[in-house]
């Protein structure tokens, strides 16, 4: 899902870039608090496994393909705020290593897949926990929708864009449309390769699980 | 705990380096839909085009996607791994 550059016009691209920015410096102000001697090595893995997932392109239409994206995944396994700069990592690499995903583009990329997308797919599965500790079969559904949930909104961000400042004068709704209803089946791929690997690592490391961990620390609510 | 690591990290490699080969090489959902749209008619190619590692190839060569795969999987790895363990709590005693 990594647009390329020229899809959106300059201040469209430089205005995401802002948004980029801003949600990856907030993401590493807020990583530390979940990073320890024990996450830290760990997450890094799954920043390698999201890149190694996101070169296997799986057929969902004749002609068609699409890949995980794994903001869902990243934050079910290393929290929200990790899974981000996991998914950042894996974008900017691409982009800059492999000419995958343009460079004036990756502001847009970031806030679509590893900002948008690992935010809905966290809050789904947040909203699931008590589901996804029952047991596996509830964490593989959980899991499954947080990253369907987590691809289709990351798309959507590209709609949002694209009705913003996009190139070519297509109108806002056809993209919708087309852009939404593909993602829907890109999304049951990213479910259940999500779903697959999170129910793997917690039956061997369930302390590795950040999903699973114990309750986080109560937010201060009172004024 | 070691071994758990080494297991993901195999698994990583394996699919970067040897399972990519099977990977659909039909272009995503995205790039069908801008496509299909005259939308990707607008795209400018990319500054980065003629890098070594330029789409998963190695000089341009797509019989080396393993490697390049490879490659991204260990400088994804250490990158993101360094500035993970940069940025972590220090525990004064860890058991």
């Amino acid at each position: 899902m990594h647009m390329s550059d020229g899809l959106l016009d300059a201040p469209t691209s430089l205005a995401f870039l802002a948004v980029a920015v801003l949600g990856v410096g907030v993401a590493l102000a807020r990583a530390r608090g979940d990073l320890d001697d024990r996450t830290a090595p760990m997450a890094g893995l799954v920043a390698a496994f999201v890149f190694a997932t996101q070169m296997l392109n799986f057929p969902v239409l004749p002609g068609v393909s699409g890949h995980l994206l794994g903001g869902a995944l990243a934050a079910i396994l290393v929290g929200p705020w990790v899974g981000a700069l996991c998914v950042t990592i894996v974008l900017v690499l691409q982009s800059l290593l492999f000419a995958d995903g343009g460079v004036t583009a990756l502001g847009a990329n970031i806030t679509n897949m590893a900002l948008i997308g690992t935010a809905a797919g966290y809050l789904v599965a947040l909203a699931l926990r008590g589901l996804a500790r029952r047991g596996k079969g509830g964490l593989a559904a959980v899991a499954f929708v947080s990253a369907l949930v987590n691809t289709v909104l990351a798309s959507a961000g590209f709609v949002v864009e694209y009705g913003v400042g996009g190139q070519g004068g297509v109108g806002f709704g056809t993209v919708a449309a087309a852009v939404l209803g593909v993602h829907v089946l890109i999304g049951v791929g990213e479910g259940l390769i999500t779903a697959a690997t999170v129910t793997a690592v917690a039956a061997a490391r369930p302390d590795l699980v950040h999903l699973l961990r114990g309750a986080p620390r109560k937010l201060e609510l009172r004024s | 705990m070691k071994r758990f690591f080494l297991g993901f990290a195999l698994v990583s490699l394996l699919f970067a380096g040897v399972l990519s080969y099977f990977a659909s090489s039909d272009p995503d959902g995205l790039d069908h839909v801008t496509e299909q749209q005259g939308i990707a008619e607008h795209a400018r190619e990319h500054p980065l085009a003629d890098g070594v590692l330029a789409d998963y190839a190695v000089g341009g060569d797509d019989r080396f996607t393993g490697i390049a795969g490879v490659i991204g999987v260990l400088v994804t790895l250490l990158l993101a791994g360094g500035l993970f363990w940069l940025l972590r709590k220090r525990s004064g005693a860890s058991g």
